[in-house]
């Protein structure tokens, strides 16, 4: 029989995508840059990644059961949750400090709100926010790269900014292939920038994050550290400021998870253009060196009301916003 | 009063020391009215109507009849009692200007009188901007502008608490946390967001 | 049969009906004042001070009262208490003073003794609006307590200021408002899990 008149009920066309393709699909994304950190910061890194992801998926396992549901671990959410709990550490950290981090992370801000799909928060942001108002002087001490050593540590280029102790990067002693390449001190995930890029076009390709957030958010950061970053309007080093800390990381990787962010463009760039706001305030006047987690979770705050107040217009209504 | 000066109290009371998520101060109707967005608009403008003018009378109350007449120590009973009748005044008004607006707010307004957030920033001003029962310079613009804000801070931290919930209210918490439990952990999330502003200065 | 009914009206305030985490009342102190077990216990004891004399006075003058005005008199009431505490911590300890700072004037304002008083010594006699008092400061200070070892004991490691893990890097966050508001809402969540194991 001639297939054109095989009657079937819709769907009709089927694209291989589910959550867990995604959610493995951005896990291999952040794979390369895993390696450089480890590459970097030697094994330390490596059992801080497993020590993570392991102690996420166990905790969503244990809980799941307690609420006797089904066991989605193979879906690679909380997977992905510990890798990127992972990356925004510093290697030094104590392990048993990171697993607390991420029982935190799956537990209470992704279990307790019902679980995959129906947290406010980024998972993996709340729980690096937790450890750093936890155990400050353990969350800023970061090691020197390629001494794979605890106990010599070396000054983020954004903490040294920050305490004024160097302007540009030739006092900090590094160049921007330094800074693009990972050999720097900072947190696991966030210093390979080259490799993070590389993962993040693969995602933009594949249409599993659009440009939106990440567009909004660093042209926001660019163009105030531009303005008013630096000693007179027009003097800071721009490129420095995107290339430093998690901005790259948060843009691509945390700020555009599904789950937290808007879910209309109109949002998304709204979205996008606080964090940058907020991730500069904080960089610009605020006690931390970096402010990109916290502009995040922010953020995070917020999305609802962004998905509330940017509801597409349907066609033939009146503009909804006119009443609260 | 300076730029620099003025931009902390801002800064300070919205974020750094937002009245909610960092004093505690409020939490009755934080936790009762944050279920609505429309609602919790509606208690938020009332309550920075009500700070702000509170702020203001009880500064005069302070400046001109206690200190002269070394009755500080009535400092509590008189704030008090010109909050309550102040806002009792409120009441009447938004009866007579608005009875929507009352019958929605309904038992919120009166409530507003209890609100420790009220009572609170009047009595912050006085630790903040007197010292020895003597005013500081300014201490008048700096005290509007602080209770000013912290009532912007209430508001906010409600708005974004009203949002939340209202999506909450579509998700599948465990039973045990429904309701209370959850709302103090989304607001323990907002105030360690919030913390990201700590340690401000201009 | 009447002391039955009087213990009663005492035992409430700790258990069944416990301001904290029961009726869910007076929860700005709650958070404010646990950081340590210290400041929990003078918190409790103050405010029990107040809601006990202020049950007492309420209940003594509620034919008296107008009903009109009910609700002014008694913030009258409870801020003359409260003022007299105030003045009698600047007294005897001004270092709890400082600590509980502003959280002590705003006692008047702390729903439990307004509710309590609206609730129950405006409609009942002096002795068990006495014992409703002594039961709900009891309930208040007990939950309060609570609060506070985890707080003090996970946040800096010590319990009244005795050092008791000392080598464990104390979670700072305990101590400040997100660890604060973490700690009750897991608290009531764990009392709702309870009361529901127990309706089984």
């Amino acid at each position: 029989m001639n297939d054109k008149f095989l009657l079937s009920i819709s769907p009709h066309i089927y694209k291989k995508e589910s959550t867990a393709r995604i959610m493995w699909t951005v896990f291999l994304c952040l794979v390369p840059s895993g390696i450089a950190g480890i590459f970097i910061f030697g094994p330390r890194a490596l059992w801080m990644i497993v020590a993570c992801v392991a102690m996420a998926i166990s905790t969503e396992t244990i809980i799941l059961a307690l609420r006797h549901q089904r066991i989605t671990i193979t879906d690679g959410s909380a997977a992905l949750t510990g890798l990127l709990l992972a990356y925004n550490l510093p290697s030094s950290l104590p392990i048993w400090m990171a697993c607390i981090g991420s029982l935190f992370a799956i537990a209470i801000v992704k279990q307790a709100f019902g679980g995959l799909g129906k947290n406010i928060f980024n998972p993996a942001l709340a729980g690096r926010a937790f450890l750093l108002i936890a155990w400050p002087k353990y969350m800023v001490s970061f090691s020197k790269p390629f001494i794979y050593s605890d106990s010599v540590t070396s000054a983020t280029p954004l903490y040294l900014l920050k305490e004024g102790k160097a302007e540009t990067i030739h006092q900090m002693g590094i160049s921007y292939l330094d800074l693009f390449l990972g050999n720097r001190g900072g947190c696991i995930g966030e210093v390979c920038i080259a490799l993070l890029l590389l993962g993040a076009l693969f995602l933009l390709w594949r249409k599993i994050i659009s440009w939106h957030i990440p567009f909004s958010f660093i042209s926001t950061l660019g163009l105030l550290t531009w303005l008013w970053g630096g000693s007179q309007i027009g003097r800071a080093d721009v490129l420095f400021s995107l290339l430093a800390g998690g901005v790259v990381l948060g843009a691509f990787f945390m700020a555009t998870d599904y789950v937290t962010s808007p879910l209309t463009r109109e949002g998304q760039l709204i979205f996008g253009f606080g964090c940058g706001l907020l991730t500069f305030v904080i960089r610009r006047w605020g006690g931390y060196p970096e402010g990109v987690s916290f502009a995040i979770l922010m953020m995070n705050a917020l999305a609802p009301l962004l998905d509330r107040f940017c509801r597409p217009r349907i066609y033939g209504h009146e503009k909804i916003n006119k009443r609260i | 009063m300076d730029l620099a000066t003025g931009l902390s109290i801002i800064i300070g009371m919205v974020f750094i020391n937002n009245f909610v998520l960092s004093k505690f101060l409020g939490l009755c109707p934080f936790l009762g009215v944050s279920r609505q967005i429309r609602l919790a608009l509606g208690m938020g403008l009332a309550v920075i109507f009500v700070m702000t003018l509170s702020g203001l009378l009880t500064w005069l109350a302070y400046r001109f009849v206690l200190v002269p007449l070394n009755l500080v120590y009535l400092r509590t009973i008189v704030f008090i009692l010109v909050i309550a009748t102040f806002v009792q005044l409120v009441e009447m008004i938004i009866l007579k200007k608005s009875p929507t607006l009352y019958r929605a707010l309904g038992i919120y307004l009166p409530l507003i009188t209890t609100n420790c957030a009220v009572l609170g920033v009047t009595v912050l001003n006085i630790n903040t901007f007197f010292a020895n029962g003597k005013s500081l310079p300014g201490s008048l613009g700096l005290s509007l502008l602080q209770s000013f804000f912290a009532g912007i801070g209430f508001t906010l931290a409600l708005l974004l608490m009203s949002g939340i919930r209202e999506r909450l209210d579509l998700t599948d918490v465990p039973k045990a946390l429904s309701g209370i439990p959850i709302a103090f952990i989304v607001a323990s999330l907002m105030s360690l967001a919030f913390m990201g502003f700590n340690g401000f200065r201009f | 049969m009447a002391m039955k009914r009087l213990i009663k009206e005492f035992s409430k305030g700790i258990f069944r009906e416990n301001p904290i985490f029961v009726i869910v009342l007076g929860l700005c102190p709650a958070l404010a004042v646990s950081v340590s077990l210290e400041n929990a216990l003078g918190m409790g004891l103050a405010a029990s001070f107040v809601l006990v004399f202020s049950n007492c006075l309420i209940s003594g003058i509620r034919n008296i009262v107008p009903s009109r005005i009910r609700i002014p008199c008694f913030i009258v009431v409870i801020a003359s208490f409260v003022t007299i505490v105030e003045l009698l911590m600047a007294a005897f300890s001004p270092q709890l003073a400082k600590q509980l700072g502003i959280f002590v004037p705003l006692i008047v304002v702390n729903c439990i003794i307004m509710g309590r008083a609206e609730g129950f010594a405006s409609k009942n006699s002096i002795l068990p609006s006495l014992l409703d008092g002594l039961g709900m400061g009891l309930g208040f200070t007990i939950a309060l307590s609570f609060i506070a070892i985890i707080r003090e004991l996970l946040g800096s490691g010590k319990i009244l200021g005795f050092m008791i893990f000392k080598a464990y890097p104390p979670a700072t966050i305990m101590i400040l408002p997100p660890g604060a508001l973490l700690t009750l809402g897991m608290l009531i969540g764990l009392i709702n899990l309870i009361k529901e194991r127990n309706k089984r």
